[in-house]
């Protein structure tokens, strides 16, 4: 087998950061190019096949053409290939290298790298459509210990849950990659946009590397579209922005989403005071970053953190919810409540249109941690010790103050407060409009696709995204774009596998793949428990 | 787990019938300590099963109300396992009480313990793995197999 993970060195211009270089990721416009865009084609919404043809621009028949490859891609493309879809009929359009490319990129900066574990379920197995044998069965056979197992068999009760180590997942999907052949469905080249075809269908247009093609943009026809671009981009709180620009100190201020080695070097070389922002996962990651370094390099670092909702016990609408919280933070398990991806408040989210909708969403998101004994462990030292501060308020203004510090203002509930830290440490993250993406402004601009009521792409129950149907085609969406629609855990591992089983079972309705019924399903799975190719 | 109400009664009839009933058939002729022929111990460990199937979805409105304070809304794998104790239990005082239909002559502890927990094993741990293989929509859709 072909191995990617010794030369999987991550790109970092895998995601679009904020005051980023954009003309690397944009459609250049030089010297022109056969088979390129016409104006008859971007201001029009649905093409005939003779105006791409006037174009000169080349087409590609095949039946499903997946956009983004990220890991939305792979495990639709994962649970065609199940359902009986040969190669010849999936193409999957890309700048990836491989599928996990961008989320290795975000895990890693964000303190997650590979032998770090993910906040992410057991059976949430990207590389499995079943989850059976789940990460701590294979990790209880890896590593013939029982630890696993007793964890996973007394979580959340007498233990923190069970998350796989980033690595485990990797390289189980690196394994998936070949079983099922994906390298033969991933054409290279950027999407520019995905358009309604006269006559039923889609377009999409792709532009390929330089030197690969005769012309500028080869178009792929296809009955059946999927849409996976993943994060339309990461978006930083203005203050951060505002700073780095004035001042151009781009080192001092930092968002954990970024590289920033550098902080934690300079934090190694003398001791310092650090701001930490934030009360989700990555705050938690980062806070036990620093302390891992404090404890390893007998460091005095001083930690500040600043939480803007400051969460002092347990909160919710009513006795039937309320979420965990203490210390400033709002403790849960996941992203979101556990039964969002197969329980009760699936089935309740799924029936709920509208601001309704919206309001339950509202009640279980919020910035969340899990409550991890190790963690707890540091931060009770932290405060112990005096080294570790936690406290409500926001940052009003940020200067530089010499010697590489920066002096920081804050409105706190106990008024005014002001410090000088080493580092700020951003650990917000916020998620671009979805309109930011280019494929995505060009769908709600022209292929007929609308927003639901968190303001992201608008799918129906079986992600088909509405408005864009091209009968007989259809056009579907997973992943983080469609967060707000009938199904909330999108933007997670085993969210994008519901995805792919309601498009999976949609399409095979339609008769474009087998039914996943008990005997094929059966069938498959001991395929894939043997490694047998497909 | 992450059940539903109507995917708690369904798995539990499912898982039940099934893997149950086929344990049934296969542990019952070893069980320690039943006299008489294979058919009266059959019909005695069967009833047992049934009385659990029964009970059991009565114990689930329960399990699902008390589920409700639990902000994940889900129902820990362990909870699954250690119900074994109160499920067991009513089921044995019934048996003692004579109330159970259609076992007026009584059940040695012994083969009802060894019955009752090793069933209960095999369905906790075939819920919690291989139920998803022939029934991979069954996690998704809160345990309901229709």
């Amino acid at each position: 087998m072909r191995r990617l993970t010794a030369r999987c060195a991550v790109r970092e211009d895998t995601i679009l950061l904020p005051g980023a270089d954009r003309a690397a990721a944009s459609d250049p416009t030089g010297a022109s190019q056969p088979g390129d865009l016409t104006t008859e084609l971007i201001e029009t919404d649905w093409w005939s096949d003779e105006a791409v043809a006037r174009a000169g621009i080349p087409v590609v028949d095949v039946p499903f053409v997946s956009v983004g490859g990220g890991i939305g891609s792979f495990v639709t493309a994962d649970y065609l290939r199940i359902c009986g879809v040969p190669t010849s009929a999936i193409r999957v359009l890309t700048q990836l290298e491989h599928p996990w490319e961008s989320y290795e990129y975000l895990t890693r900066v964000s303190q997650i790298p590979r032998g770090e574990r993910l906040r992410s379920d057991s059976a949430s197995c990207p590389d499995n459509i079943w989850g059976f044998p789940s990460y701590a069965v294979r990790e209880a056979i890896a590593d013939r210990s029982l630890r696993p197992l007793l964890q996973v068999a007394v979580e959340p009760i007498f233990a923190d849950y069970y998350t796989p180590r980033a690595g485990h997942a990797f390289a189980s999907m690196e394994k998936e990659y070949h079983r099922i052949s994906y390298p033969d469905m991933v054409v290279k080249g950027q999407v520019r946009m995905v358009r309604r075809r006269i006559g039923g269908g889609y377009f999409t247009i792709l532009t390929p590397p330089e030197n690969t093609s005769r012309t500028r943009r080869i178009a792929y026809r296809s009955t059946y579209v999927h849409v996976a671009v993943g994060y339309p981009g990461l978006k930083f709180l203005p203050d951060l922005m505002e700073y780095r620009e004035r001042h151009r100190d781009y080192g001092s201020v930092v968002n954990a989403y970024e590289p920033h080695e550098q902080i934690y070097g300079r934090l190694r070389a003398k001791p310092g005071v650090v701001l930490v922002r934030g009360g989700g996962i990555v705050a938690s990651r980062v806070l036990q970053r620093l302390i891992d370094d404090r404890d390893a390099h007998g460091l005095q670092t001083q930690i500040q953190h600043v939480f803007r909702t400051f969460v002092t016990g347990s909160h919710g609408p009513n006795i039937w919810m309320r979420r965990r919280g203490r210390d400033g933070w709002a403790y849960q398990g996941f992203n979101y409540p556990k039964s969002v991806w197969g329980g009760q408040l699936k089935s309740r989210v799924r029936k709920l249109e509208g601001k309704e909708r919206a309001d339950l969403y509202k009640i279980f998101g919020g910035t969340n941690t899990p409550v991890r004994r190790s963690w707890q462990e540091q931060l009770r030292r932290g405060r112990r010790e005096g080294w570790y501060r936690a406290f409500q308020g926001e940052i009003t203004a940020m200067e530089p103050h010499g010697s590489g510090q920066v002096r920081v203002e804050l409105k706190t509930e106990n008024g005014p407060q002001q410090m000088t830290v080493l580092g700020v440490i951003d650990c917000t993250g916020l998620e671009a409009d979805i309109a930011e993406h280019r494929v995505l402004a060009d769908l709600l601009d022209h292929g007929g696709a609308g927003r639901n009521p968190l303001d992201r792409l608008d799918v129906d129950r079986t992600f088909e995204v509405r408005g864009t149907r091209s009968d007989p085609g259809r056009c579907y969406a997973s992943g983080t774009a469609t967060l707000g629609g009938y199904f909330p855990g999108v933007d997670t591992f085993l969210g994008l596998q519901i995805a792919a089983q309601e498009i999976a079972d949609d399409l095979a309705r339609d008769g474009f793949c087998k039914r996943l019924g008990p005997l094929r399903s059966t069938r498959q799975w001991w395929r894939w428990a043997r490694g047998k190719h497909i | 787990m992450l059940p539903t109400l109507n995917g708690r009664i369904q798995t539990r009839i499912f898982l039940l019938t099934v893997i149950g009933g086929l344990w049934t058939l296969l542990i019952s002729p070893v069980l320690p300590g039943i006299g008489g022929g294979l058919p009266e111990i059959y019909r005695m460990t069967f009833t047992v099963l049934l009385t659990t199937l029964v009970l059991g979805v009565g114990w689930e409105f329960i399990y699902h109300f008390i589920q409700q304070f639990r902000w994940e809304k889900d129902w820990p794998t362990f909870f699954g396992l250690i119900t074994v104790l109160n499920e067991g239990a009513l089921v044995w005082v019934l048996l003692v009480l004579g109330v159970v239909p259609g076992l007026a002559g009584g059940v040695p502890f012994a083969a009802f313990a060894i019955l009752f927990a090793t069933t209960w094993v095999l369905v906790w741990l075939v819920a919690n793995g291989p139920m998803r293989v022939p029934f991979v929509h069954w996690r998704f859709r809160g345990g309901r197999l229709v």
